[in-house]
């Protein structure tokens, strides 16, 4: 059982808002492959991880943004997006993550 | 159709039924989602056509298990590049076969388990094959080898550990083996039972071509003597040839750790 979905109908069910993380793509060395996901609630509840810990607090607020907004977005992590987004990854790779709402 | 993708995806997976979930995660229709199964789907990436060639890709994804990101264009044109899709498969564990109940099999057994495989022991001998013998297993099964795998589900996911060691039932059932589609065969034995094999194999009209698929002895060269540590050397070599590495020390060479594999391999169907 994949416990992100597990939690994310759950918290569909009781009537929370949630927003979806996933990993779409890994350049070069990253922790964890493409399908790995997290989720978050409305009410800041968290499960799942994307990476190993690097940018899980960037995509956290990103996901709060999602669940706001209800505006999907494709965001990129990785050594050379360092200064602009103020997150990295210490193994030097890029991830590509697409957050989105969960309305479906 | 509130909750409706949601809930089906959550119950697909709570079954282990097969099911690819598809993401437009780049251009028109940006965020759109589709659920296919095998034999229906569900929801839109944006148009009739789009949806088409996307329910396509993913039933065929969906057969190996993979997950990709697929490119089209706004009506699901081919060679174009317009919108990206992730899809992501959802498909139940890939299977371990595992003949021959000796020891060496419960810590294959074991391991199987521990990396994800639906794992099924058989042996033809009912004393051999029990379950108090294999409790981390799927499924004992009492049977001739070769004739249990005649019947068996087997696939491109699939791996067949073969340990019996005895040419009475390894040369039939890898016979059988190398009829199927599996991603890995491995054979047990020393040296002398490899040749052994190898040369009733041949007699038996096994192509070189055939025999290369079978890796025997079976395992990576790690110096593994007890069946635990042999389980972890027949385990790294059915990654390393899934993945297509070596297999060796990542100290010992350079480069990215977890190279992709070549497209060509991950997405054989790709026009």
């Amino acid at each position: 059982m994949n416990p992100v979905v597990d939690k994310v109908a759950n918290w569909r069910e009781e009537g929370k808002q949630a927003a979806l993380a996933t990993v779409v793509k890994v350049e070069r060395s990253g922790p964890l492959g493409p399908g790995t996901s997290m989720a978050v609630s409305e009410g800041g509840e968290v499960v799942g991880s994307v990476s190993g810990g690097c940018v899980e607090p960037a995509v956290f607020e990103e996901a709060m943004q999602a669940i706001e907004t209800g505006e999907p977005r494709l965001l990129t992590y990785g050594i050379s997006d360092d200064e602009a987004f103020g997150v990295g990854l210490t193994c030097g790779g890029i991830i590509h993550i697409f957050v989105e709402k969960v309305e479906w | 159709m509130v909750m409706g993708i949601l809930s089906r995806w959550h119950a697909a997976l709570k079954e282990q039924s097969p099911v690819a979930m598809a993401t437009v995660i780049e251009g028109p229709g940006l965020g759109g989602k589709m659920l296919v199964a095998p034999e229906d789907h569900e929801g839109s990436a944006g148009n009739q056509d789009l949806d088409k060639a996307v329910v396509e890709a993913a039933r065929g994804l969906l057969e190996g298990g993979r997950t990709e990101t697929r490119h089209f264009g706004p009506r699901g044109q081919r060679r174009m590049e317009d919108v990206a899709v992730f899809i992501q498969s959802f498909a139940p564990p890939p299977k371990m076969y595992v003949f021959g109940a000796i020891d060496f099999a419960s810590a294959v057994a074991r391991l199987g388990k521990f990396m994800g495989y639906r794992v099924i022991v058989c042996d033809a001998r009912p004393v051999f094959a029990t379950r108090e013998r294999f409790p981390s297993a799927d499924e004992v099964v009492v049977a001739w080898p070769d004739e249990f795998l005649k019947t068996a589900e087997v696939d491109r996911r699939s791996v067949i550990c073969v340990l019996t060691h005895d040419p009475k039932f390894d040369v039939p059932v890898l016979k059988e083996a190398l009829a199927t589609e599996a991603g890995y065969i491995g054979a047990m034995g020393s040296r002398r039972t490899h040749d052994n094999r190898t040369a009733r194999l041949k007699e038996e009209g096994v192509t070189d071509d055939d025999l290369s698929r079978i890796s025997s002895p079976i395992g990576l060269d790690i110096g593994a003597r007890t069946p635990e540590e042999t389980a972890v050397a027949i385990a790294g070599e059915i990654i390393a040839l899934r993945t297509g590495h070596s297999g060796g020390r990542l100290a010992g060479r350079s480069g990215a750790i977890h190279a992709p594999e070549p497209e060509t391999v991950s997405s054989p169907d790709a026009k």
